[in-house]
Order: structure tokens, then C-alpha cells, then sequence
């Protein structure tokens, strides 16, 4: 792509254009089946988020019953670790221990607004299953959730979670057996269900106008996080960080800062990189975006410990914001993550969730290396508390601790 | 992307369209039997046998990675193929010294044609000898770019409607689809199903009232019975995975064709 062709920079992260691209990003790639069902979502979902009454709803909910605001924690062993002042934002501290619980409070009360009786998901490290299954019960929903048979086993105490909450969870035994096998069943499906089913996709990814709508959900994350730095930096950090799967954490994290001079940075997991060297532009789950595929255009498995960034494909708007330069993206390898999510239950007595620990192993590695200098201040998304992996960790590190 | 003839030939094997209405214009309903290309070394074979029990039009899956509208059968086929090594490439390879009498149309997914490129897909398979091609995940609002690229290389776009379509899509769909209107019977991925769904000859009757192209019903049609059932008020049918079930449970080519037969005998009973 030359420069020419490649998007102004005029309004980022707001509204995607009338395809529902970004730059050249995102639309809207399923089968005529769907294509209503699309339709009839984006309208409700402009019409809700422009109502006072139905923000008002999700905002009760996010603070009476997921407990939001999360706080910022400023993390002075850590800072002194890594010589460059870390503010940790929180979602691990929300009800169900990740920021997903955000998306599905909004898309819940969607799908209630639509007088849908279901809901259907696809998990990948299971935050989103639980945070799905949760919603469903709070608002008197039906759930399904489709995970790969690989993540059942590496995410067991999720998977019973779910089912505690009174979802239903589907093995997916076609392709890889993991979160991007997952969202073809769920799509499955829906188009099976559409007429009382609503698809709560888990991240900023999939046919308009989910990538949009899932970064409206998750802005939250970024607009406190933003004031919170204010206040506590009387000015905003020099570096914003956030893990990438499909990409919702670091979405809702942008959105907050996208305005300001704070540079931000997507850290991918080394083997599902879709940013990264292997990744080529292609169309997968409905959106066109970078995706890890051959020649011929067949995908890729991505590899990862982390089963939440296990995908290879990465939301259509981080592919644009890297396209523009707004954003960048690196990636950790699994050696790097472990060392990181030790460095900060020794450091801080936080154990984090495989996924956030991607950036911090990011931010270890460009404090160390100077690609960070020292003293900056670096905001890092917290995305999701640890126990989900302390079994896995457990097999992995048990023997070196 | 490599360079182009400055001057194509004239687009080899049977043109899909015009085809097609003659044969709805004799007054026999059309039979549009899929294989999965790559599926087993002998799937050149099955698709000649199924050309010479009766097909109007063969339908020739390019397997991908992400069948997403796909039910247990194909997605076995599509893996299944390949994992045999199967890419678009050595489909089209295999096709080209064919002479199989009836249009070729392929069926797959967006993610291939673009990664080719789509006018260096198209080309591929103009010279392969297809004639027309399916690619579900390219609705209406992206599918011009392929369409146009594709009629350059005299290969017909053919579009779905659904049974959720609205009436002024409908239209639209109608007017833009290339060598038959492609109806899907049901809400749902492709696959074999105990009873057609009652959705079939809504939309089918919705289709004929529309245009004058054929109209070609598919998913769910197993049987000779159901084949009868969707294509008395269209204008024939689609059958994939009640033959690729028997592919994967290692029928013979002679035995497939059979199957094709016992449809071909069905559908002309409809007269």
C-alpha cells in the first residue's frame, strides 16, 4: 500500500464509515443470512447508545453490579523494578475478573432492548464465557457458549464456572479446536437462531457493527482511566499499553487516549501475531483485517499459552490504527509472559492473568532495553486477574519455583 | 500478481447463464450436484460421473480453512481435502483437461479469491474452465469488485437470497446475480436434514416473481423426495452433502453417480 491510499487520520476511533470500515478495515463479510441480522443490530445499537435512558441502565449496572469504577493503582516496587513509573489499570477487580464484563452488561441489555431470549458466545480463555453466562442470568437470558475442546481442558475451572452460572457449554472439536474454531460455531449458530438470538461477540472483531459497537462497550476503560491519570500524574502517561487477541481491553483502552500524545502500544502474543511479520490483510469471521494465513489464504493456529490471545486474526480498527500510525504493535513470547506475571505477584502481590501479562512482558523488555526510557510514565491495562491460569502456571513453573 | 494475456481467448468450458435456461427453457428442472474439489484422488472421476448421470451444472467446492457456512459434512470434506494438500491452485490444475460437458461453477469462501488477488482468481479459473462462481461471504455490498473482475474473465457471480431477505434486497440480488439466483432453503449451514424447511417454497415463490433467471434451491436437500419438494415451485436444486457423506464414507464414483441418478429420474418426474 502506498502512502496515498491510506486514510487521513481525521477522527479517530469514533464511528466507523457507512460500511463499517475503518480506513480500510472492518465491513461486513457474512452470508446473506446474516446480513439483516447485522443490519437490525447496528440500528438498535445506534439508537440505545444515543438514548440517555439506556446509558444510564448500563452505567447502573457497571457500578452497582460490576463494580466500577476500577481504581489505577500506582505500582512503586514495580516502578522501581523496571526504573519507569507503572500505573496498573484494574479490570482485573471487576465482578468475574476481567474487563469483559463491560461488553456483555451492554450487549446484554441490547439483546433485552431487541427482545432476543438467547444469547450465544464463543470463549477463548473463558472471561468472556463466564462474563457472558453471567450477564445471561442477571438478565433472565438463555446461554450457549462455544469453546474449543483444547481451551476446555487448559480453562477447566471456567468451563465449570459457566455451566455453575447456568450456561451451556458446547465443545468444538472442527479445526484447531480453539477460540477462532469457537467463533465459526457460534456464527453457525446464529444463523440458525437469529430470530431470538443475539450473538455476544467477546471482542472488537466480527461484521460491523461489532468491532464499533464492542470498543463503545469497553470505552470505559479508557475514559476512567484517562481521568484517573489526570489526577494522579496531573498529566497523561507518556505510554498506553494493552494485550491484543481480538483486541477489546486495548480497544476500550485507546479510545480513552487516542486524543492525547500518549503513545500507544498493542502487545500481541509472539505466536498469534497477526500485526506482526506473518500477518497479511484477509477477511476472517466477517471483517477484513490482518490475519495469519498462507498463500493460498487458508488460516493459520495461532500458538500461545495465553488461550485468550490464541487467535490469529486481530480487530479491523487496531489494523487501522497501526495502518496510520497511531498506534503500534509488538508482541512476548511465553517465556517473557512468565517471567512477567512472577515479576509482578513478587513485586506488587498481583497476579495477572496470562493475557495482560503480555504487556507487561512488553514493558519489561523496553524499560530494559531503553525503547521505554527511564522515568517515563506507562499506564498498563490490567485486563483480567490470574486464577483462571494459576493451574496452568502451576504446571508450567511448578518445578523452577 | 502476474501479468495478464493482453488479449483473453474466448473463455473456455460451457457458459453457466445461457446454459441453464435452455435447459429450464425444455421444460427439465436443473440438478446442480457439489464435490468438494480435492477431496480424494478420484474426485475428477466422481465429478465426470455425476456430469454424465444427469447434472445441468456441477458445483465445485475450494476448500477453506473457515467453512463458516458450512455443516459437519462439508467442513469434513474441506479439511479433509486439505489436509490431501488441496489449494485452489491444484483444483484448477486438475480441472483444466476436463471436458465435462455442463458449467463448472466453484464455490468458496472471500478470504481465497482475495488473497489471489480477484482478478488473478477469476483468471485461474476462466482457464480452468469454470464458469461461474459462489462466494457467500461476499454479500451485495462487497461483492462488486469481484463480480466485476470475474465477468472480465467471463465467470458468473452467483448471489444467495435468504429466507430472511427483505423484499427491495430481494430485488436487488435478482437483478445482480449472474447464472442463477442461488435460494438457501433455510436459516442455517449446509447439511443434510430429515424434512425440507417450510422456508423453501416461500422463498423460492418470492424468487420466481422476481426474475426470469433461474432459480436454484439449496441446503438441506437430501433425497430424492425433498429435491422434488424444493424444485416444484423453482427451478431446480443444489445436493452437497448427502453425496459428500457417501464421498467420505468411501462410496465409489459409480455409486455417487447413482445417487445423482436416482435425483435426475426424481426431478424429471416434475416434468
Amino acid at each position: 500500500m502506498t502512502a496515498a491510499e491510506v486514510p487521513v487520520p481525521t477522527a479517530l476511533m469514533t464511528e466507523p464509515d457507512a460500511t463499517g470500515r475503518f480506513g480500510n478495515f472492518g465491513g461486513r463479510f457474512v452470508p446473506e443470512s446474516l446480513v439483516p441480522a447485522c443490519q437490525e443490530l447496528e440500528a438498535h445499537f445506534r439508537a440505545a447508545w444515543a438514548d440517555p435512558a439506556f446509558r444510564k441502565r448500563y452505567e447502573d449496572v457497571l457500578r452497582d453490579y460490576a463494580g466500577r469504577p476500577s481504581p489505577v493503582t500506582v505500582c512503586e516496587n514495580l516502578s522501581s523494578a523496571l526504573g519507569v513509573k507503572v500505573l496498573l489499570k484494574r479490570e482485573d477487580l471487576n465482578h468475574t475478573g476481567s474487563h469483559k464484563i463491560n461488553n456483555v452488561v451492554g450487549q446484554g441489555l441490547l439483546a433485552l432492548r431487541m427482545g432476543k431470549k438467547r444469547l450465544v458466545a464463543e470463549t477463548g480463555a473463558g472471561q468472556h464465557g463466564v462474563a457472558t453466562a453471567t450477564a445471561a442470568a442477571l438478565f433472565g437470558l438463555e446461554c450457549t457458549v462455544y469453546m474449543g475442546e483444547v481451551d476446555m481442558e487448559r480453562q477447566e475451572l471456567n468451563v465449570f464456572r459457566m455451566r455453575l452460572l447456568g450456561a451451556e457449554v458446547r465443545a468444538v472439536r472442527s479445526g484447531s479446536r480453539t477460540l477462532k474454531d469457537a467463533v465459526n460455531e457460534a456464527l453457525r449458530d446464529w444463523v440458525a437462531t437469529v430470530g431470538h438470538t443475539h450473538y455476544c461477540l467477546g471482542s472488537v472483531m466480527g461484521p460491523h457493527p461489532f468491532p464499533w459497537m464492542v470498543r463503545e462497550f469497553q470505552r470505559v476503560i479508557g475514559e476512567e482511566a484517562r481521568a484517573q491519570c489526570l489526577e494522579i500524574l496531573g498529566r497523561d502517561p507518556d505510554y498506553v499499553v494493552a494485550c491484543a487477541g481480538g483486541g477489546s481491553n486495548a480497544a476500550g483502552t485507546f479510545a480513552g487516549f487516542v486524543g492525547t500524545s500518549a503513545q500507544l502500544v498493542g502487545v500481541e502474543a509472539a505466536g498469534g501475531s497477526a500485526l506482526g511479520a506473518r500477518g497479511v490483510p484477509g477477511v476472517l469471521h466477517g471483517m477484513r483485517s490482518y490475519v495469519l494465513q498462507d498463500e493460498f489464504g487458508q488460516v493459520l493456529e495461532a500458538e500461545s499459552i495465553s488461550a485468550g490471545l490464541d487467535y490469529p486474526g486481530i480487530g479491523p480498527e487496531h489494523a487501522h490504527l497501526a495502518e496510520v500510525g497511531r498506534a503500534r504493535y509488538s508482541s512476548a513470547d511465553d517465556d517473557e509472559v512468565l517471567d512477567a506475571l512472577q515479576l509482578l505477584a513478587r513485586t506488587e502481590g498481583i497476579i495477572p492473568a496470562l493475557e495482560p501479562a503480555h504487556a507487561l512482558a512488553w514493558l519489561a523488555r523496553a524499560a530494559r532495553q531503553g525503547e521505554v526510557p527511564a522515568g517515563s510514565t506507562v499506564l498498563v491495562t490490567m485486563s483480567g486477574r490470574g486464577d483462571k491460569d494459576a493451574e496452568q502456571v502451576m504446571k508450567l513453573l511448578g518445578d523452577r519455583l | 500478481m502476474s501479468a495478464l494475456p493482453a488479449q483473453l481467448d474466448a473463455p473456455r468450458g460451457v457458459p453457466l447463464g445461457d446454459h441453464l435456461a435452455r435447459v429450464v427453457a425444455s421444460g427439465r428442472k436443473l440438478l446442480v450436484p457439489y464435490v468438494t474439489g480435492g477431496l480424494r484422488a478420484d474426485w475428477t472421476t466422481i465429478l465426470l460421473a455425476m456430469a454424465a448421470a444427469g447434472a445441468d451444472a456441477i458445483e465445485v467446492g475450494l476448500p477453506f480453512s473457515d467453512p463458516m457456512m458450512d455443516g459437519p459434512t462439508i467442513q469434513e470434506a474441506s479439511s479433509t481435502a486439505l489436509a490431501r494438500g488441496t489449494t485452489p491452485s491444484s483444483v484448477a490444475a486438475e480441472l483444466r483437461p476436463l471436458e465435462v460437458g455442463v458449467p463448472l461453477v466453484v464455490m468458496t469462501y472471500a478470504n481465497l479469491v482475495l488473497r489471489a488477488g480477484t482478478r488473478r482468481f477469476a483468471h485461474q479459473m476462466a482457464t480452468a474452465g469454470v464458469r461461474g462462481a459462489i462466494v457467500p461471504d461476499l454479500p451485495l455490498e462487497e461483492s462488486a469488485t469481484w463480480e466485476a473482475d470475474a465477468a472480465a474473465e467471463g465467470v458468473e457471480t452467483v448471489l444467495l437470497a435468504a429466507p430472511v431477505t427483505p423484499e427491495d434486497r430481494l430485488a436487488t440480488i435478482c437483478r445482480r446475480s449472474q447464472g442463477f439466483v442461488y435460494g438457501v432453503n433455510l436459516m442455517g449451514v449446509t447439511g443434510e436434514r430429515r424434512d425440507l424447511a417450510s422456508s423453501s417454497s416461500v422463498l423460492a415463490r418470492r424468487l420466481k416473481a422476481l426474475t426470469d433467471k433461474p432459480v436454484v434451491m439449496g441446503f438441506g436437500i437430501a433425497t430424492p423426495e425433498q429435491a422434488v419438494a424444493a424444485a416444484r415451485p423453482a427451478d431446480g436444486v443444489v445436493v452437497a452433502s448427502a453425496l459428500m457423506r457417501m464421498a467420505l464414507d468411501g462410496a465409489s464414483p459409480d455409486a455417487i453417480a447413482a445417487r445423482v441418478a436416482d435425483l435426475r429420474a426424481a426431478l424429471d418426474s416434475l416434468g
